[in-house]
């Protein structure tokens, strides 16, 4: 769930409130956005991917929240971890477009797992429902 | 009293994910004045959008054979046309994203049938979708449709969650594209995905079909929502007792695992990935590992506990019936696109999750936005200059809302459903007064009730490995759950129902979050008593719809299960293939 604006990065551009699907953030004129319902976060990290400050921190567990340490999250490179894995912003020049690499784990998978059971390996078409 | 905002569409598209954003795009790109409602974000509501997806991508000579391998795949339950339809309307639109898409690249030619990147491929059909004049309006979740006279569909009417109040929009057209349910399993980026446009469409007399189809389930960390499973492929499980269990793929090691975890905690480590895959993994799914490190996890050395996360009906099946080629709904002015359709005609009683899903979204959008466009053109909205009043007294209200033609239909009302194939007919549930308002749950109760519908529709042992007698227990908790809905939550908050016609816009009583909160609750339960009839009706095995107590397949079963209503949940069992025909003995 989401823990935590960071106040000494965030830059009030108030992207998170307009992208948050579940509408968890609020608004503050002339401040940093709030989180006013942390209960109907989903836990889908995209306010982390849009955020061009790193100055979001969902926690891991979706199911209650976490109360963290902002010094502790700050240090760690978690709040821009999404975008940096993702290519975007400032990290769009060097990050390497191999998505395509999904398609050299389908069948390599395949064949780690049919060398080693008993059980008759399914077809690409059972498996390839879980590659998203 | 909150402020309303009046507005007038050629074409209503609600909903903004994969589905939404392609049918707007196609309606406006056929000259049609559009707008789009989304409940959350247009680019990031929906499933694509946290995901990675791929697309049925296939050229015309390697069709037939995926035909054929799905058709067997799916029990039988396909429709061909609808499959080549599909494939073909993907493979004519997905290049159009060229200009827009970095495509990975391989041997000079870019790779578009796997591993796109939902956030990014979302971002593009935003942009597009804006660029191509559509009026996108975020935080406007729909609670209802409006209706003409004569039961066609006049526009739709909801909640501004960020603005305050409510909005209606009277429209020629109007598009469902909410999406599927998973019934609020924690499934990544679904919480949105309550049913909301299944219930509307209900409202209005739609039917439903391969509801059954809706026990699919994905792997994840525990307490976590990331069902991004693929890497999972490479885990060593251990059950409670700490012996290995033998996985070998998704298909055969899942249903070991669930039982494994109706006994007691599992867990995996990655150590078959290889290393250059490990390193790799960040740039191929850049969100699987997030929660696992901030909960200070090396998934590669340490084993974990994990979880499955019910998909509903998103890598289900069921959805609304489509009446006709171009995505009709069965309601006059009504279509429906992506997930919130059935897929059955795709897919039959296998999952779409993977391809065939998303070639749906881009072929459905594409075929209702140009049919919306065309009855737009043809027939002018409502003129603005109107009496919204005079749409909302036409409103029609849940409880009159049997499926057009049901006076054919005989209702047994005995709450068993007894079937014995396919033309058979059986209905079930009470029939409430339309004019009560007594009792009900309230808003301090809608969380618990919502916890307990999750339960029922997504516990292992209860929709995985399903029984008659289980299911029908679940069922009667539901139908219980139905009777009790407050007033407010069957006609949509701000709806004038049957209650209260002269008021058009009251405004939600409570903030709009709370008065959504009850219509979704409303939705879940509804669409759930929906899916546990349908699964009563089949008592077969077939796809991924497992009867512990009929474990095998029943060639008279081979036909789709339909089911509609909501104060009278009804079933009828047809032929796949010729849907009038039930309706033909029925009568």
């Amino acid at each position: 769930m989401i823990e935590l604006v960071i106040a000494s990065r965030c830059i009030d551009c108030d992207r998170c409130v307009k992208v948050c699907p579940t509408n968890v953030f609020d608004a503050v004129p002339g401040g940093h956005p709030v989180i006013a319902r942390q209960q109907d976060c989903q836990t889908c990290f995209l306010c982390e991917l849009y955020c061009p400050a790193d100055a979001l921190y969902v926690g891991p567990d979706c199911e209650r929240p976490e109360p963290v340490d902002e010094q502790a999250i700050t240090a760690t490179d978690w709040p821009q971890q999404y975008r940096r894995d993702s290519g975007w912003g400032k990290n769009r020049q060097d990050h390497p477009n191999d998505v395509s690499y999904m398609q050299h784990m389908l069948p390599e998978a395949l064949a780690i797992r049919a060398g080693e059971d008993e059980a008759p390996a399914a077809g690409p078409r059972g498996d390839e429902a879980a590659a998203r | 009293m909150p402020d309303h905002a009046d507005l007038t569409a050629g074409v209503l598209v609600i909903g903004g994910g994969l589905a939404g954003s392609w049918a707007a795009l196609s309606a406006a790109q056929q000259g049609a004045d559009v707008i789009l409602v989304d409940k959350g974000y247009c680019g990031t509501s929906g499933v694509t959008a946290t995901a990675g997806v791929g697309h049925w991508y296939l050229p015309p000579e390697a069709r037939e054979a995926e035909v054929a391998a799905r058709t067997r795949a799916g029990g039988d339950l396909t429709e061909p046309d609808w499959m080549y339809r599909t494939m073909e309307t993907a493979w004519q639109r997905l290049p159009e994203l060229d200009p827009y898409y970095r495509w990975p690249f391989r041997d000079g030619q870019p790779v578009r049938n796997t591993s796109v990147r939902g956030p990014e491929y979302m971002r593009v059909m935003r942009a597009r979708v804006r660029r191509a004049g559509v009026t996108i309006l975020d935080h406007h979740p729909a609670t209802g449709l409006l209706r003409h006279g004569d039961g066609s569909v006049a526009g739709a009417s909801g909640l501004r969650l960020q603005a305050g109040g409510t909005w209606s929009c009277r429209a020629s057209a109007v598009i469902l594209a909410t999406g599927g349910t998973a019934f609020l399993s924690r499934l990544l980026g679904a919480n949105n995905n309550t049913a909301d446009g299944h219930l509307m469409a209900a409202e209005a007399g739609a039917r439903f079909s391969g509801m059954e189809f809706s026990c699919f389930y994905t792997l994840a960390a525990a307490h976590s929502t990331m069902t991004r499973a693929f890497p999972f492929m490479y885990g060593t499980y251990r059950d409670c007792d700490g012996h290995e269990l033998p996985f070998a793929s998704f298909q055969t090691g899942l249903p070991m695992i669930a039982k494994a975890l109706i006994r007691g905690p599992v867990t995996v480590v990655l150590d078959r990935m290889p290393r250059q895959t490990r390193e790799r993994l960040p740039h191929v799914q850049p969100n699987f590992l997030l929660p696992l490190l901030r909960s200070g996890i090396d998934p590669f050395t340490d084993p974990f506990p994990v979880t499955l996360r019910g998909e509903g009906t998103i890598r289900g099946t069921g959805g609304i019936a489509l009446t006709g080629p171009d995505c009709e709904a069965g309601v006059e002015g009504l279509y429906a696109a992506g997930d919130v359709a059935s897929r059955q005609p795709i897919v039959g009683a296998a999952s779409g999750g993977g391809q065939p899903n998303s070639a749906w979204c881009v072929a459905s959008g594409t075929w209702s936005g140009r049919a919306a466009a065309r009855r737009a053109a043809r027939e002018p909205a409502p003129s603005t200059g109107s009496d919204p009043r005079r749409l909302a007294h036409s409103f029609v209200g849940p409880g009159s809302s049997a499926a057009p033609g049901s006076s054919s239909i005989t209702a047994s009302g005995t709450g068993t459903g007894s079937i014995s194939g396919p033309g058979s007919i059986s209905g079930r549930g009470r029939t409430r007064g339309t004019g009560s308002t007594g009792g009900g749950w309230t808003d301090a109760d809608t969380e618990e009730v919502r916890r307990i519908v999750s339960r029922e529709l997504n516990d292992l042992d209860k929709n995985m490995f399903r029984t008659g007698e289980g299911l029908r227990r679940s069922l009667a908790r539901l139908d219980d759950l139905w009777t009790q809905l407050p007033a407010r939550a069957r006609s949509g908050p701000e709806n004038p129902g049957p209650e209260n016609p002269g008021s058009a816009n009251p405004g939600p009583p409570g903030t709009g979050r709370d008065a959504l909160r009850a219509r979704e609750t409303a939705a879940l339960i509804a669409a759930g008593r929906w899916v546990l009839s349908s699964a009563i009706a089949r008592p077969e095995s077939r796809g991924m719809h497992h009867r512990v107590d009929a474990p095998d397949r029943d060639p008279g079963l081979t036909a789709t299960v339909r089911t509609w209503g909501l104060d009278e949940v009804m079933t009828a069992v047809e032929p796949v293939r010729e849907p009038e025909a039930a309706g033909r003995v029925a009568s």
